[in-house]
């Protein structure tokens, strides 16, 4: 079953931007300030991710997770121990996209400065998530997406058609694997019972 | 009955959901439900006639994804044979008493439209209309579109209903708790396109419970002359002890639903969760409602995908400088295709609070038809404003109104039996507000009843063709007072009496009245207060004038329609006597100059781009053009260039240098332009495109900034671009040098594929390649002439090869 919850992000982090977009100074900071003002008018209050938990099973580098499976060492290794895995996709949503747009033929600077805030609201999102679903009971692995190491971007269709992202969350993949909003993430997450570490 | 017969005087009841019930007769996520039509029949035909049984009037066919994209063609049909097979079977077998009908379920593609996805819309258009013409073939008797959460794939779906049936169409959205659609619609929105387009019920249904939905829904009840669908989820879904529960009950599913059929829901079923025992409840507890009669609420309105401007209650300004008539600038944008010109025209425009935008873009000897459309894409991806479609050609005109993203204004009809046979066809099949311009085939009439009488003439022929007057503004058309001095009367004369006696409302374009005259802003002005007085609902006007503006804003707060004169003293705070002044401050000259060598150089250097213009501007007046980029510019672009290179200038502000660089340019451009000498000479042509597939175009458009500052033509094709549409542009103008971007693993084969080609009709063209993807033996093994890592490295390779 595949759920759909909502998460109110915390206040932009502007030592995150600066770092996305490799800038500092008086005239990136009056630039950042503007983008971020004009952002917050069209911001969502909520952002969405649907996720769904799937069995794991591991055969060297095989991962059969009951409705797709994959090849993929570096997926293997981090999902190791692992008995099930929450797969996900978050977006912050089309507002951030139309705003690039917009400037990316008017004003560069300040479509990378938007590029920048979407970078981290995307990552605050997905932080949001993650937090979420930590418990007592288990150990949350870090999350890891297509195209990390040699897992393939081909994934992305299968992560897709298994969450029906684009009715869910209004996340759409083209025919390049490329998302839109652009400002999304897919990501595996593997879970550990803790007991399971102990006993092993 | 007939459906829309039954609805006139009924509730008409959906059915509820069909995936949740699948999910538990053991459909898996990502398995497509509508093949079940054919494997499991029995099931569907079970959950459909539970529906009927429960007391549903229609049941909707059981395919949702029922596409072209997700199936081929053959199987296509057989789905949708089977699924209107399924649908009939349960119809004959329910016992249940009442009309029973059956729709042809047609869901969102799946896939995202440009600009933000890679579908066409005229693709769009086909995909559905693939799965309308085989559910007309298969018996369908209404048409539901549901669950779109984009407002123009909603209406690529509704125009494919319409171009391929005559069936009812009904058109529900999936609104999210903000009361938008995901790409930003409004139910105001959406009620203004989907009506104005024909959709004969509108509404909302899924992603929420009918709590969550009830402002949506009331917000569509204020605003829908026609029938409101209202089809929620039973609440959110939840886990609890690994079973899936929704969190609202079937009781209170039925409660909320009947507050909203008592405020005026006329078709009222379940999505999401729900299931039978929900539409039970939600029969029992609104058969005895009387239903509310749909009544119109004769709201004139244009909408963008996501704001909406209404006349009558305010008076509206429409920019009018998206237009070459009498600009030389605009006019070689245009011959250009510099679209980027125009987005500057339009963001300056709405930054001066104008309502809508006019766009006309004709000119002799360019394909008309192909920039509008073009601009009209450009622009709705850029402007949250409403457009008026400003165009003597009717075949330009569908063009535009086809692909825009909401109810268009249209400029213009007149009383000529051309123009109306023209135009009012357009208007019934894509919605809109029109201007009606008070002229037919005698000419403008010199009286105020002359042309009140063609008004009449127009209202009439209209009614005919089933357009509201809603939808149709009226221009008296102001003439040039130096001509005749009365004129004006006649004018505002006219103006008042269609205004008030046949209460439509108006529109003028104000500037024309002082042709010919001096100080022609002061005339201006002081017509459209007179316009405004008697009755004006909106002016094509100049917003860049700030006399228009405060006529406008005293206006308002002069006639009660500015609380506390909040408006007007906003605007008053941006006039030049209380403003800051923007010039530059004539002691940082001395300081400019030591540190920079100009007070141009810095303020290029500093990403200054309006002090950059102005200071062009003053140079302009004792220096040559050329002296100031060969002397000023270009060193300050390099003073930069190389402390980019040499990491002491970070990104963004190479990015504002290069921008305020541009300014600088386009000062030179106009002031060239006015002298009427030729154009500046170019370095080189350059073709630059993101490859097929790829939608990532910041680094592109960087390098392009970059390149256009340093003299090259650019040919900029934009993203996801065809391999044969580089290869013909690179050949049309012998382009010696081409840029690629691609920013994805799995667009790089594209960026091959267009090497390859290049390498075979344009062997003479070098070609550098760049993207996040691409290493200096990657960028090698695609056969590319050159690896830029940055835009900066583009430059001085493109300078290299051009010296040569």
């Amino acid at each position: 079953m595949v759920f759909v919850t909502e998460f109110k992000l915390p206040p932009p982090d502007k030592n995150e931007i600066r770092r996305y977009i490799g800038g500092y100074g008086d005239a990136v900071e009056k630039i950042m300030q503007e983008c971020l003002a004009e952002y917050e008018a069209v911001a969502q209050e909520y952002c969405k991710v649907c996720f769904c938990t799937l069995p794991v099973c591991i055969n060297e580098s095989c991962i059969d997770f009951s409705l797709f499976s994959v090849k993929s060492t570096d997926l293997a290794k981090n999902l190791c121990g692992c008995s099930r895995a929450v797969v996900f996709a978050a977006t912050v949503g089309m507002g951030i996209d139309r705003l690039i747009t917009k400037y990316s033929s008017v004003a560069p600077s300040k479509a990378l400065v938007f590029q920048g805030i979407g970078a981290e609201r995307t990552e605050a999102l997905c932080n949001a998530f993650c937090l979420s679903q930590t418990d007592d009971g288990i150990n949350l692995h870090s999350r890891f997406s297509p195209g990390y190491g040699d897992l393939p971007l081909e994934l992305q269709s299968e992560i897709f058609r298994v969450l029906d992202c684009g009715r869910k969350i209004g996340l759409y993949l083209n025919g390049s694997l490329v998302m839109s909003p652009s400002k999304s993430v897919t990501a595996i997450m593997g879970i550990e019972e803790k007991h399971n570490r102990r006993n092993s | 009955m007939k459906l829309l017969d039954y609805l006139k005087t009924n509730i008409v009841y959906l059915d509820g959901g069909m995936g949740t019930l699948l999910q538990s007769k053991g459909l898996l996520p990502g398995e497509y439900p509508e093949r079940w039509n054919i494997s499991c029949p029995d099931d569907i035909i079970s959950i459909h006639k539970a529906y009927l049984d429960a007391g549903a009037n229609v049941v909707c066919s059981n395919t949702f994804g029922a596409n072209l994209l997700k199936f081929d063609a053959e199987e296509l049909e057989s789905i949708i044979c089977a699924a209107m097979d399924n649908a009939r079977k349960a119809i004959q077998l329910s016992q249940h008493c009442g009309e029973k009908y059956v729709a042809l379920d047609i869901g969102p593609s799946g896939k995202l439209l440009k600009p933000y996805g890679d579908m066409e819309f005229e693709d769009a258009v086909q995909l559905f209309a693939a799965t309308v013409k085989l559910g007309v073939k298969y018996g369908a008797d209404l048409i539901f579109i549901e669950t779109f959460s984009d407002s123009l794939e909603t209406k690529a779906a509704l125009l494919a209903a319409k171009e391929n049936s005559n069936l009812p169409v009904f058109v529900s959205n999936a609104y999210g708790e903000d009361g938008k659609l995901m790409t930003g619609a409004s139910p105001e929105v959406m009620c203004a396109m989907l009506e104005g387009m024909g959709a004969d019920a509108v509404g909302m249904n899924c992603s929420l419970g009918p709590d969550k939905l009830f402002d949506t829904a009331l917000r569509m009840l204020e605003c829908a002359s026609v029938p409101i669908i209202l089809k929620p989820n039973a609440g959110l879904p939840k886990s609890i002890d690994g079973k899936t529960v929704y969190d609202v009950t079937p009781q209170s599913f039925a409660d909320t639903m009947k507050k909203l059929v008592e405020k005026g829901v006329r078709v009222a079923g379940g999505c999401c969760g729900t299931t039978p025992e929900y539409i039970s409840a939600l029969v029992s507890a609104t058969e005895s409602v009387a239903p509310k009669p749909v009544t119109d609420k004769n709201i004139s309105v244009v909408t963008s995908y996501t704001k909406t401007a209404v006349f009558g209650k305010q008076p509206l300004l429409i920019g009018e400088r998206i237009n070459p008539t009498g600009k030389k600038r605009f006019k070689q944008a245009l011959v250009e295709n510099d679209i980027s010109y125009i987005l500057h025209e339009a963001l300056a425009q709405q930054e001066k609070g104008v309502h809508i935008l006019d766009v006309n873009v004709g000119i002799p000897d360019i394909d008309e038809k192909a920039m509008l459309e073009s601009a009209v894409k450009e622009l709705q991806a850029v402007t949250d404003l409403p457009l008026q479609i400003d165009t003597a050609d009717p075949i330009a005109m569908e063009a535009a109104l086809r692909v825009y993203n909401g109810k268009a204004m249209i400029n213009s009809v007149n009383g000529k039996e051309e123009s109306m046979e023209a135009v009012f066809p357009l208007v019934k099949k894509y919605g809109g507000v029109m201007v009606a311009l008070t002229l037919d085939e005698n000419g403008i009439p010199a009286t105020v009843e002359g042309r009140v009488e063609i008004a009449k003439k127009i209202l009439d022929r209209a009614q005919s063709y089933g357009i509201s007057k809603k939808d149709i503004i009226f221009d008296t058309l102001a003439m040039t007072v130096s001509a005749d001095e009365t004129s004006p009367a006649v004018t505002l004369g006219a103006l008042k009496i269609i205004r008030e006696q046949l209460g439509c409302n108006t529109s003028l374009g104000v500037s024309n009245v002082s042709f010919g005259l001096p100080s022609r802003d002061a005339v201006n002005s002081t017509f459209f207060a007179l316009a405004l007085q008697n009755g004006l609902s909106a002016a094509i006007m100049n917003p860049y004038s700030d006399d228009m503006l405060k006529t406008y804003y005293s206006f308002r707060a002069l006639s009660a329609m500015d609380k506390n004169c909040a408006d007007y003293i906003a605007f008053a705070s941006t006039l030049p006597q209380t403003a800051a002044v923007t010039n530059v401050q004539p002691h940082n000259t001395a300081q400019a100059e030591q540190k920079y060598g100009s007070e141009l150089i810095k303020a290029i250097a500093c990403g200054m781009k309006k002090d950059a213009g102005v200071i062009t501007d003053e140079l302009l007046k004792t220096r040559a053009p050329m002296e100031i980029i060969s002397s000023e510019i270009i060193p300050a672009l390099d003073l930069v260039g190389t402390g980019y290179e040499k990491k002491t200038v970070y990104l963004p502000q190479l990015l504002m240098s290069a921008e305020a660089a541009k300014s600088a340019f386009e000062r030179i451009k106009v002031y060239m332009l006015s002298k009427g000498s030729a154009e500046e000479s170019k370095k080189c042509d350059f073709v630059l495109a993101t490859v097929h597939g790829d939608i990532h175009d910041i680094g592109k458009n960087i390098v392009r900034l970059l390149l256009e500052n340093y003299g090259f033509n650019v040919h900029d094709l934009g993203k996801d671009v065809p391999p044969q549409t580089i290869v013909d542009k690179v050949v049309s103008i012998k382009a010696p040098l081409v840029g690629l971007s691609a920013l994805m693993t799995t667009t790089v084969p594209a960026m091959e594929h267009t090497i390859t080609l290049l390498r075979k009709d344009a062997p003479w063209c070098k070609i550098v390649v760049g993207g996040a993807v691409l290493t200096k033996e990657y960028a090698h093994n695609i056969g590319a002439d050159k690896y830029a890592a940055d835009a900066m490295e583009t430059v001085r390779y493109a300078e290299k090869i051009a010296a040569e």
